[in-house]
């Protein structure tokens, strides 16, 4: 067990720094003017001097290295374009944590809702909490999450005489961000447990277990619910650390501080070093996710093996 | 020899709705089942075997549904139950069954001794220790070593046989009356087969089961069964000890069958097999359902199904050819010599 996650931490740092080591390369291939807040006004020997003074005139070799070293320590570099000269770190982890908040209150939120849902809608399959069900989840997947996003701003805010802004003292003005960002969520969740369940159900070993008498209720939490939430089960951990990432347009609705739509920015504002630290950022957060989605499996799930062989002992 | 009634099908007609329209699965089957014989119910793919057994359970599909008809059961008619609550007193306690593919129906993420307590705690009201130790002597009942450690393995840490024999200890787990075994042997490796058909065995006599086999394998019929119902087309056309069955087969069906025994095959020649397809169960059948494959069939079985006829107090058979009115019409030259062949196989198997 211990060994089959320290190799997979392993692979997945070697993954890691092989992708880090390719996007830092690509990035370099950027535009110059991407590391200098006023470029078009420098005279070409200010402009190599500045390019001296960050190493970028060093062999690639080096400059990655660098840039390992100083992400060991926490350090993603320095931003140019974005914020003239303020470190990446400093600016970026006010942001995920904001992000996370409301990600995270979103997610304890939506998880068992959904879970509830999927069920309930699995148990009456064909019935009118599935058709109920499966209409909720067809409209928030069919219709632009803009129309109902700006919905719940207008008349949430009104009804319920909440803030139409986000203000970090005040947790109500939370609510309405957090039912936004729940509802797809929740609609996500149902579906892929109710078909989970909906395949456990034809399933033999579930045909046996009514042949041997188990009475159905028994039969559904026993048997289905717990096997179905075991594929459900890798993607959760993947789902909390996206939490970082923050919605773009939850975000700007209720001009939440958060990090929703800061790629699309930096990119725009074409800075560097902007772009590599997040992408770093993003990318290792999936790999951690699927990593941690993998281990968590398989403690749930006896059938997946953690060293090679166990059972041909 | 007068033997106690278990089990008493009467007149059961058993339709199911597919695509808005009916099919009539079961078409007014009538049958006695013994205490502690073992019975096999043969037939081809589709001819009603698995519904017929899964009226005595409850576990009929959603789109099924029993017709008319009667199940007696310990003074209880099965086939007016409707809730999910009538039935769990049956299932298991009762009637358990056995089912085709042992690969899947193991709750993969369940070890085999809690998949066998499951069974002890709801039917024998064993738990704690006291299950264990239950389980685990169940398991070496069914013939499968080291229980101890075995116990506490997944499914998936089992072989096919292996898991069959696994299936077989939450069935006798359950402590039921009636065994049903929906072609046990199927999907396993034919060294297996005998070794589990012989674990049935053993079983029934241990603990008086009536059996219930279903199969489309003569072979495993003549090894296992007491009687045999042949069925076709949702009918039981010919019932009847081992012997009848196989040395004086009435039916025309059941000549055919018995006929697309690969022993029978003349060496140089093709295998018999029989002509056509069954009838559609969604259209109504007239006269004997089994007329139009029948080359020899008499203008009579196109136009009125055919009664049961006695042939000995132990066999019957739905087919024309037995009314005194009928020309005589032999059964194919082959089958006559069926005798021998068995006795050549069980010189064969002395030896």
């Amino acid at each position: 067990m211990l060994k089959y996650s320290l190799k997979r931490l392993v692979r997945s740092l070697l993954t890691l720094v092989i992708l880090i080591t390719i996007i830092f390369a690509l990035l370099r291939l950027m535009p110059e003017e991407g590391y200098f807040n006023n470029y078009e006004k420098m005279s070409p020997a200010a402009i190599d001097f500045g390019l001296r003074e960050m190493g970028l005139k060093d062999p690639l070799y080096v400059q990655v290295g660098r840039f390992f070293k100083n992400l060991l320590q926490g350090d993603l570099g320095i931003s140019r374009r974005y914020r003239v000269n303020y470190p990446i770190t400093d600016l970026i982890a006010p942001k995920m944590k904001v992000s996370m908040k409301v990600g995270l209150v979103s997610m304890i939120v939506s998880l068992p809702l959904g879970m509830a849902l999927g069920a309930l809608m699995a148990r009456s399959k064909g019935g009118l909490a599935d058709k109920l069900g499966n209409a909720y989840i067809v409209f928030i997947q069919a219709v632009p999450n803009a129309v109902y996003f700006i919905f719940i701003q207008l008349y949430g805010s009104s009804w319920f005489n909440l803030s139409v802004l986000y203000k970090p003292e005040d947790w109500t003005s939370l609510i309405l961000p957090v039912i936004s960002l729940a509802l797809p969520s929740i609609s996500s969740y149902a579906m892929w447990l109710r078909r989970y369940m909906v395949d456990e159900t034809n399933k033999d070993y579930i045909k046996l277990a009514r042949a041997k008498g188990v009475p159905n209720t028994t039969i559904w939490f026993r048997h289905v619910f717990r096997n179905s939430v075991v594929p459900m089960v890798n993607l959760i951990p993947g789902s909390i650390l996206l939490t970082i990432s923050g919605s773009i347009y939850v975000e700007s609705l209720y001009s939440i501080p958060g990090m929703g739509g800061l790629l699309v920015d930096v990119i725009k504002r074409q800075d560097n070093n902007m772009v590599l630290a997040l992408v770093v950022i993003f990318a290792s957060l999936s790999i951690l996710g699927l990593l941690l989605g993998d281990i968590l499996m398989g403690i749930v799930d006896p059938r997946i093996s953690f060293s090679k062989k166990e059972g041909a002992r | 020899m007068e033997q106690e009634v278990i089990l008493s099908v009467k007149d059961l007609n058993v339709k199911f709705s597919l695509r808005g329209q009916v099919l009539h699965a079961i078409r007014g089957i009538s049958l006695d089942i013994y205490k502690g014989e073992s019975l096999a119910i043969v037939g081809e793919s589709g001819s009603g075997k698995s519904v017929f057994t899964k009226n005595f359970i409850g576990l009929l599909d959603k789109n099924g549904w029993v017709d008319s008809g009667e199940i007696w059961y310990n003074g209880m008619d099965l086939a007016k139950f409707k809730t999910e609550k009538e039935w769990t007193k049956i299932r298991g306690k009762e009637v358990a069954m056995v089912m085709q593919d042992p690969m899947t129906s193991l709750n993969p993420l369940k070890t085999i001794g809690w998949q066998i307590e499951e069974a002890l705690k709801l039917h024998q009201g064993l738990t704690g220790e006291a299950a264990k130790q239950r389980a685990i002597e169940i398991i070496s009942d069914v013939g499968i070593p080291e229980p101890e450690r075995r116990y506490k393995q997944y499914p998936h840490e089992f072989s096919g046989g292996m898991r069959q024999r696994v299936v077989i200890a939450i069935a006798m787990a359950c402590n039921p009356k009636i065994l049903i075994c929906d072609e046990p042997t199927t999907a396993l490796d034919v060294t297996i087969q005998a070794q589990i058909l012989n674990l049935i065995r053993e079983l029934q006599k241990k603990y008086q089961l009536t059996t219930i086999y279903i199969t489309h394998d003569l072979g495993v019929v003549a090894n296992v069964a007491d009687r045999i119902a042949v069925m076709y087309a949702g009918d039981i056309v010919e019932i009847g000890t081992c012997n009848e069955v196989f040395y004086s087969p009435q039916h025309p069906y059941t000549w055919a069958l018995l006929s697309s025994l690969p022993q029978l095959g003349v060496k140089g020649q093709d295998l018999y097999s029989i002509k056509g397809t069954p009838p559609n169960l969604f259209n109504k059948v007239r006269g004997d359902a089994f007329a139009p494959r029948n080359p020899q069939a008499l203008k009579i079985d196109f136009l009125h199904r055919p009664p049961y006829f006695e042939v000995s107090p132990t066999h019957k058979a739905r087919t024309w050819l037995l009314d005194p009115r009928a020309p005589k019409v032999d059964p194919p030259e082959h089958i006559k010599n069926i005798r021998n062949i068995r006795a050549d196989k069980k010189e064969g198997g002395a030896q």
